[in-house]
């Protein structure tokens, strides 16, 4: 297992390493220039715009910049921004935190709501209560969640005053309990059905019969025989969402001025801040790698079969 | 027991990736402040300013604001674009070439350093040195010298601007190129202001902590959250502040902004987005703004293009006269704007009512004038505009106008971001028509016509070029008096009418709006709340 894991780790410098030349071509592709955005749209002086492109580097060929970066980074630097002069690691440093917060809120959120409702659900199949979840996540489902967003919002910040309507201060669990409803919302959904669809289905295996027939205690029996191989596809899908939680909140954080790392890239994009895009897209790239490792080896501590060569 | 020794692994590989990712959750101090900040200040909807704050640097309008809290130049400009003495005493010339200014004495940057001579003198040869990429630089070029500190390649032949000299202390001249007689009205914009001594030690580190002669004195800038300023007691300008100090509270959608207005949380709001101005006058009340300022937007035909290569003016009369212009900037743009009537806006010096019914809708008369120039070649045009910045909805609106009109097609050319719309206009790759717009720089007539229509202003991304505007300009440059030249780009905005450089569509409007909390909220020529004036209640 050690070396499983160290083989792991290897094959993550090449998908590392692949995927930022990927971003870094996809940026260099892209129409607009950086610098001659941030001159606007009013008269201004190209001889400053050619000055400052030499000054960044910008002039370099694509391979030659590439090059450049990864010199960088590799001894920590992840460059500057071009508009506003700053490190683009402080931005990171600044956007992150409150991304890592609203994510992990979610994240709990959807693991103990999502998996404890499928596995009400799962255990009484076609009972009222299965129904009843049922509808309820095909509707959150089929929610888009910027109206979820404005609808909760409306709700609990205008009508009943609850909490606050935009997130002031993220380290304010109280504030960020809303965004990460909402952002939570989806994943929920598909977490419960999962659960319950898995738990639905071992319920009829024969493992379960022997493990009733043996007269095992039913906690046991639910808690250790059934959850544990229920989980598995559950756990596959959390792993990967914790990515997706991280980058797709661009909509939530928009609704709830949440400064995180979902607006930082969006507004890098639109600025053409090639080397910020560049920087957050690695990290998350990291991050999805490790969630996938991470949960590749959840897979053994579940299902003791499984064994890693 | 197999997995509780895989677990162990999974807690390990849980570390690694943790280390690996850099997110080990570090406590960093926010300490944000909840409700309207500190009492007596006054919090507004600027976002976060896209470069460090250094006067030359900014011409955007979250910087701006930030800059103009911090920093005063010589002069600035009332409501109506009268000008108003802010650090100088006077500013005079003789023939519109070689003018004096007086400094106001006693005048001092926030670190106690007085403000004199050199505080201009050597900030504007820092700013137009072109080994200092500042964005503005340009706004020097009309003094004499500026090609030595800034050519077009190169390195500079010398550090300082011959036309800039010292008297004394409080007085100092300025040697132009040419005639201008409105040089003092560009000296408004707050690029011109001075530095302190402690800025050249660090350019960088004062970007991030400036020290400015303003009404405010920086606090500290929470990146992308907020920016505080607090008034600063010995401040001697007429724009003294009359709040105890302002927070530029960062906010990533308009509506977010005005929630917080509605709420309590804010007190200010620049603009209304959208979805809230059918309903913002009820639900801010007395705090509802609502008032034009000096900014136009306009069609831009680019005169390069196949379509509108060597287009009679007719048929762009025609097209002006085809768009309904009254029931666009009432139903689609929500009263946002004012149908213009001339190619500059109220609140310019020199705006005037053009004898004119071109930009009046009138389908038939469009129709003829379109026929009479030989048409639209192909029948059809395209409207280029960026979708990021909210124009896809008039931009078909004027395009359906257009064609229910006249049966000339017209359809959008939409461009991802501003960025790429940009870049389009800059290499001359748009293919009928752009979207464009102004805002005034300094509220001189000529800011509207000269930067724009002339065949040389960096800004006239269509190409028009005609030799006789271009002479007149020139010669309106050239006169005796602000007077004379105001009249006489009078005449030349009367003969654009004839040669259509663009089709202008309507003027700015601020939708803005206060809570409860604050009182006096007034807008500038520009469209920007003067929150030095702000009172708290």
């Amino acid at each position: 297992m050690g070396r499983y894991v160290a083989r792991r780790l290897l094959q993550m410098i090449p998908v590392f390493i692949g995927s930022t030349l990927l971003i870094f071509c996809m940026m260099y592709a892209l129409p607009g220039d950086p610098v001659r955005a941030m001159m606007g749209d009013q008269a201004y002086d190209p001889t400053v715009v050619a000055s400052i492109k030499k000054e960044l580097g910008l002039d370099q060929p694509l391979l030659q910049q590439y090059a450049n970066y990864m010199a960088g980074l590799f001894q920590g630097d992840f460059g500057t921004q071009i508009a506003s002069q700053r490190p683009i690691a402080d931005v990171i440093a600044d956007a992150f935190p409150v991304t890592i917060r609203l994510t992990l809120f979610a994240f709990t959120f959807v693991t103990l709501v999502g998996i404890g409702l499928g596995v009400v659900a799962g255990l009484r199949p076609d009972t009222l209560q299965d129904r009843g979840l049922l509808t309820l996540t095909l509707f959150l489902v089929s929610m888009p969640s910027f109206v979820l967003g404005f609808l909760l919002q409306y709700q609990f910040a205008f009508k009943w005053q609850v909490t606050t309507p935009t997130v002031t201060d993220s380290t304010d669990f109280s504030q960020l309990a809303l965004p990460a409803i909402v952002l939570a919302s989806l994943s929920l959904a598909y977490v419960a059905r999962l659960t319950r669809t898995s738990i639905a289905e071992n319920l009829r295996s024969d493992y379960m019969r022997t493990a009733v027939a043996k007269g095992l205690p039913r906690r046991r029996v639910i808690g250790v025989h059934l959850m544990r191989n229920s989980l598995i596809p559950v756990v596959t899908f959390l792993g990967i969402e914790i990515g997706s939680l991280m980058t797709g909140a661009i909509v939530t954080e928009g609704i709830f001025n949440v400064r995180g790392i979902g607006l930082e890239i969006y507004e890098a994009l639109t600025r053409r801040e090639g080397a910020t895009v560049v920087g957050i897209a690695s990290l998350m790239v990291l991050i999805y790698l490790a969630a996938s490792l991470i949960v590749d080896l959840l897979y053994a501590v579940l299902d003791p079969r499984i064994r890693y060569a | 027991m197999r997995g509780a020794k895989s677990a162990k692994w999974v807690a390990g590989a849980i570390v690694v990736a943790l280390a690996a990712t850099a997110c080990g959750g570090n406590g960093d101090g926010e300490g944000e402040s909840k409700g309207s900040g500190p009492a007596g200040y006054v919090s507004i909807d600027v976002g976060e300013p896209q470069k460090p704050l250094i006067p030359a640097d900014t011409n955007e309008s979250n910087g701006s604001y930030v800059i103009q809290s911090l920093f005063t130049q010589l002069l600035d400009f009332d409501a109506k674009g009268n000008v108003v003495y802010t650090n100088a005493e006077s500013v005079t010339t003789d023939d519109s070439k070689t003018w004096t200014v007086k400094l106001k004495k006693g005048w001092k940057f926030h670190n106690g350093e007085e403000v004199t001579s050199k505080s201009y003198i050597d900030a504007w040869n820092w700013y137009a040195n072109i080994k200092n990429n500042q964005q503005n630089s340009f706004w020097f070029q009309d003094i004499k010298g500026y090609d030595d500190v800034h050519p077009e390649k190169g390195d500079p032949k010398a550090e300082t601007m011959s036309g800039l000299k010292a008297v004394d202390d409080h007085t100092f001249t300025i040697e132009l190129k040419y005639t201008m007689p409105y040089f003092n009205y560009k000296l408004g914009y707050t690029t011109w202001a001075p530095l302190p001594k402690v800025f050249y030690d660090d350019p960088k580190a004062f970007g991030q902590k400036p020290v400015g002669n303003g009404p405010y004195k920086f606090e500290k800038w929470d990146h992308k959250k907020l920016i505080q300023v607090k008034a600063w007691d010995e401040y001697q300008g007429p724009n003294k502040a009359k709040n105890k100090g302002v927070q530029f509270k960062a906010y990533t959608t308009l509506e977010a902004a005005y929630k917080d207005v509605v709420s309590g949380n804010l007190d200010m709001i620049r603009q209304v987005g959208p979805t809230d101005l059918p309903k913002y006058k009820q639900d801010l009340g007395d705090g509802a703004i609502e008032q034009p300022y000096a900014a136009i937007q306009t069609l831009t035909p680019a005169f390069y293009s196949k379509t509108f290569k060597d287009i009679d003016p007719k048929v762009l009369q025609g097209l002006s006269m085809a768009i309904d212009r009254d029931t666009i900037t009432k139903t689609v743009l929500n009263n946002t704007r004012t149908p213009a009537k001339s190619f500059t806006p109220p609140g310019v010096k020199g705006n005037q009512n053009l004898d004119t019914d071109v930009f009046t809708y009138n389908p038939e008369k469009a129709k003829k004038l379109i026929q009479e120039g030989g048409g639209v070649p192909g029948n059809k045009f395209t409207i280029q505009y960026n979708t990021d910045g909210g124009h896809k909805e008039w931009v078909t609106a004027v395009c359906g106008s257009i064609r229910k009109a006249t049966g000339v097609d017209c359809a959008g050319d939409p461009k991802p971001d501003f960025a790429t719309d940009l870049e389009a206009r800059d290499n001359d790759q748009v293919k009928g028509m752009y979207r464009g717009g102004w805002v005034a720089d300094y509220p001189v007539n000529a800011n509207f016509m000269k930067e724009l229509y002339h065949t040389t202003a960096e800004a006239n991304n269509g190409k028009f070029s005609n030799k006789e505007i271009d002479g007149l300009m020139d010669k309106a440059d050239k006169a005796k008096s602000l007077d004379e030249s105001v009249k006489a780009f009078q005449e030349v905005e009367k003969k654009l009418v004839d040669h259509m450089p663009a089709i202008p569509l309507w003027y700015y409007r601020i939708n803005g709006g206060h809570g409860k909390n604050v009182d006096n909220v007034n807008v500038d020529f520009h469209g920007d709340l003067e929150v030095w004036a702000v009172t708290t209640k």
